[in-house]
């Protein structure tokens, strides 16, 4: 038991990314308004970014900023002082890519609705299919 | 300056797309001819590459000079130096016919959509020459943002498509994406020679096993593999002509490419297909995507929609054919990226030029069209012979090396479905060309006969005859030469464990 | 479909269970992930590119790269809502609403008739009514200057401080939407055209990308800024350290134009006449 608390306490942050994914794709698959599936692709995009930045964290360590660069006697740096900056520029990308396709899928829907005057998925279809 | 080729490969047509979006604004008739000129370029220069491969083996290019786990680097071999050459040849070849349809359908937005269409090319080449698992994913989503953009340009149900086929792409294009970010937390890196270095004492871990399925269930979504294809056929089918006949070529090709460096070179031929042994089963769901995909195309009564189940049914060809896991199996799998993309372009160019001259590409417009149109239908004849695989056409021999690879593998299901999706083909397209050939003019399936009795149907102006034709020739050609490509390149690019 | 998503839910949940149980324990120093590539991140950076924060260096240096392709998914994301929404063909709205600004008298023109109005003193309104509050123009006006600088500084002092090309760009971005948010579109549209917001977006891409290939030009690889410092004082570290510079520049252009593009595209559905 004791064993058991300590992985679902010792691994939040990853338990969270997952619920926030899963609920992310759940509205993706199960919602019906368009709208409504592309901020659940947002979410799904969101929790990636949780869980690279998850993995880039170090106990008692800083943002990875060298402190007193400058200085003419500037000490050896240690890497176990600084966290990870690895993940935090990946997910810059990430973070990129999900404003665009939210930019590109917006701009799709109003083009949707244009055409069907609804984002409700099944007032579209019933539209395709008795034209 | 040849050291250079893996970059420059990338950088012309990014660096040339800003200046056709300016030019878009400044001098809208500049955009077609810098187009043509980048793609041009960076064609040469993936010709180069290939020649330089297949003279002084594999070659790698540090971007920003940093070493591999530091930095990005491009590794260039065999099995790339092929799919980037085919790339940038199906891109070049489909801009010179996309201007005509261009100048008829939306001559007012050229410019932004030579941009996309650069663009889309540029993501397709980094995806296939870059060596960073990352890298690869940053180019996937330019790829796929600029497909979006250009399917949701198509008339009725293409934004709608478009937009299915944007949250399908975002869900793989994630998956894939957790998938890298996995292999990072137990690794600690990006580069895919690194990762391959230090996977093997990982083996057991859960995480790898997880971040193998999930990656290649994200990829399959991509590429529309059997059960995952859903999104597939309409983005397809309501998509502009030339924009179908650049994104059906390509996109699922270069994902099985994808597919195939992330087994060979990430995670290595001996964990796939030794430890975690899954092979058996993606060759029955291959089986099944050729068996469906082949079925689904004979209910359309519209070629290019049928076009596209035919597109689902040989992405099951070359997913299979790759998981046999023998060397004839891979030999047709990668000979069969080559061929597939540019019978592909042939079929769709061909369409989209009776598209642009009959409006649809209906049955009930096909009557009469070998008259109308000889050309046209001649170049389809030979790309559909060689969807069928007739020799010499280039479908025969990828096919002839599936066939070995499953005799060899005894895998009969796999051989069962190849000759079954082969007579299919015979059946759809011989109705195809009864239609065409021995029905007069819009007599009995006519009901555009009214209108289109007074308008006689031309054939399509030489800007569209030309490209579909030296595709049709390069089907021939290509066919020909099968023995050289396999002799002088996909020979080296066999994983060594392949037998 | 409700069912159906239920079960991929907890099918995929259960996979990425299975698989969090054999990660590395949660902030551990010694993960691989900190052990293989990223120690020689925050030891070097000073030594190698001359750049204290380890983000910036790895962005637009170690991985300049990645970055370059990324700024080209906002441009692509930019002329992609372009291509789909603008209207080219201006059909006349069925009528018009304008106001004088000294008496706020409100008077329509019907018929999409074109009237000369001497637009300094007569002000063009939305067909739909929109908020438009005093205190919040004032303030805006006043705010937006200042946010701009503070995004000047934070493209400038990215090498420092948290901070570089994407997040200026957005702050500067942003602060033109506020401009449109707070007054509407035309008063923006007044500040930075479209053809403006168009060609920033390209060129910035291009100043990153130019960058790159000037080093290839001088003779090194794609991106390598040690060939600048054939051009520049102080040698091949502080050439890094002043192409990252240049590369941010370029991305705080391309994010600024790509933003506001993107905004007036999706706010005036592609109409570029009214809107927020």
């Amino acid at each position: 038991m004791e064993e058991f608390l300590r992985l679902i306490i010792g691994k939040y942050n990853y338990w969270i990314y997952i619920t926030l994914m899963m609920i992310g794709l759940y509205a993706m698959i199960a919602k019906n308004n368009l709208v409504k599936k592309i901020v659940g692709m947002n979410i799904f995009q969101t929790a990636i970014i949780l869980f690279y930045i998850s993995t880039g964290v170090k106990k008692g360590a800083t943002i990875p900023i060298i402190e007193h660069s400058h200085d003419a006697a500037h000490q050896a740096v240690r890497a176990a002082d600084y966290i990870n900056p690895l993940p935090h520029v990946l997910m810059l990308t990430a973070i990129v890519v999900s404003v665009a396709t939210l930019g590109v899928a917006l701009a799709v829907a109003i083009k949707v609705y244009h055409r069907y005057l609804t984002l409700e998925e099944d007032e579209i279809l019933k539209q395709i299919r008795e034209p | 300056m040849s050291e250079h080729y893996p970059a420059l490969l990338v950088i012309l047509p990014l660096l040339a797309s800003f200046f056709i979006s300016a030019a878009g604004w400044l001098r809208p008739a500049c955009c077609f001819p810098l187009a043509v000129a980048a793609l041009g370029a960076s064609l040469l220069v993936s010709l180069g590459l290939l020649s330089i491969v297949i003279g002084g083996g594999p070659v790698s290019y540090r971007l920003g000079g940093w070493a591999p786990p530091w930095g990005i680097c491009y590794q260039v071999d065999h099995l790339n130096a092929l799919v980037l050459a085919v790339v940038s040849v199906v891109g070049f070849i489909n801009l010179t016919a996309a201007r005509t349809h261009v100048k008829k359908d939306f001559p007012e937005r050229a410019g932004p959509f030579y941009t996309l269409y650069v663009l889309f090319v540029t993501g397709l080449l980094g995806m296939v020459v870059t060596g960073d698992a990352f890298n690869l994913y940053v180019l996937l989503e330019i790829a796929a943002i600029t497909g979006y953009a250009l399917i949701a340009m198509g008339k009725g149900r293409a934004p709608l498509s478009s937009l299915n086929y944007i949250f399908m792409g975002t869900i793989g294009a994630c998956f894939y994406l957790l998938g890298v970010g996995y292999l990072y937390i137990v690794t600690g890196s990006l580069n895919m020679e690194d990762i391959a270095r230090l996977l093997p004492p990982l083996h057991g871990s859960k995480v790898v096993t997880v971040a193998f399925v999930i990656m290649m269930v994200g990829i399959w979504l991509k590429m529309g593999f059997f059960p995952l294809h859903a999104w597939l056929p309409n983005a397809y089918t309501y998509a502009p002509s030339p924009v179908s006949s650049l994104v059906a070529p390509l996109m699922t090709k270069v994902m099985v490419y994808v597919m195939i460096r992330m087994v060979v070179t990430v995670f290595t031929v001996d964990y796939a297909f030794g430890v975690l042994g899954l092979n058996e089963a993606v060759v029955w769901l291959a089986v099944i995507a050729i068996v469906a995909g082949s079925v689904l195309a004979l209910a359309e009564k519209d070629v290019k929609r049928m076009l596209t189940f035919i597109v689902v049914a040989e992405v099951g060809y070359m997913v299979g054919g790759f998981w046999l896991g023998n060397r004839p199996g891979f030999t047709g799998a990668v000979l069969h990226i080559v061929n597939d993309a540019l019978m592909t372009l042939c079929l769709f160019l061909a369409v989209g030029n009776i598209v642009y001259a009959k409006g649809n590409s209906r049955w009930e417009s096909l009557p009469g069209l070998f008259r109308t149109m000889p050309w046209t239908m001649g170049a389809l004849v030979v790309g559909a012979l060689s969807i069928i695989g007739v020799p010499p056409t280039c479908g025969f021999f990828s096919k002839w090396y599936l066939l070995l690879g499953a005799i060899q593998g005894g895998h009969y299901g796999f051989l069962a479905a190849l000759l079954f999706s082969s007579l299919v083909s015979v059946v759809l397209f011989f109705r195809i060309f009864e239609m065409g050939y021995f029905e007069p003019l819009g007599a009995p399936h006519g009901p555009t006969h009214g209108q289109d009795g007074t308008t006689t149907v031309r054939e399509a102006p030489l800007g569209m005859l030309a490209p579909l034709w030296i595709t049709a020739l390069g089907l021939i050609l290509v066919g020909l030469y099968t023995g050289q490509i396999v002799g002088r390149v996909i020979r080296h690019a066999v994983p060594a464990m392949m037998f | 479909m409700k069912t159906l998503g239920l079960i991929i839910v907890v099918l995929v949940g259960a996979v990425l269970v299975y698989a969090t149980v054999d990660f590395p324990p949660f902030g551990d120093p010694a993960s691989p992930a900190s052990l293989h590539v990223s120690p020689r991140y925050i030891e070097k950076t000073v030594e190698e590119t001359a750049v204290p924060n380890a983000v910036t260096s790895v962005l637009a240096d170690y991985r300049g790269f990645d970055t370059m392709f990324e700024t080209t998914v906002i441009f692509s994301a930019g002329v992609a809502c372009f291509l789909l929404l603008r209207v080219s063909r201006r059909r006349p709205p069925a009528s018009r609403q304008y106001r004088h600004r000294l008496t706020g008298l409100t008077f329509r023109v019907k018929d999409g008739r074109e009237i000369s109005l001497p637009l300094r003193d007569f002000e063009p309104l939305d067909s739909i009514w929109t908020p438009h509050d005093f205190i919040i123009e004032k303030v805006c006006r006043y705010l937006i200057p200042f946010i701009q600088l503070f995004g000047l500084y934070v493209i400038a002092h990215g090498h420092e401080s948290p901070g570089g090309g994407f997040q200026g760009g957005v702050i500067l971005g942003a602060s033109i939407i506020l401009l449109s948010v707070s007054h509407n579109l035309r008063t923006a549209l007044q500040r930075m055209g479209e053809k403006a917001s168009a060609l920033f977006s390209p060129f910035g891409v291009l100043i990153y990308a130019g960058t790159g290939a000037l080093c290839l030009v001088l003779g090194y690889n794609f991106l390598d800024y040690q060939a600048l410092a054939a051009l520049l004082p102080g040698g091949p570290i502080m050439a890094r350290s002043h192409g990252i510079f240049l590369v941010e520049v370029g991305v705080g252009m391309a994010v600024m134009g790509t933003m506001v593009w993107i905004f007036k595209n999706l706010a005036s559905l592609g109409r570029y006449d009214e809107g927020l």
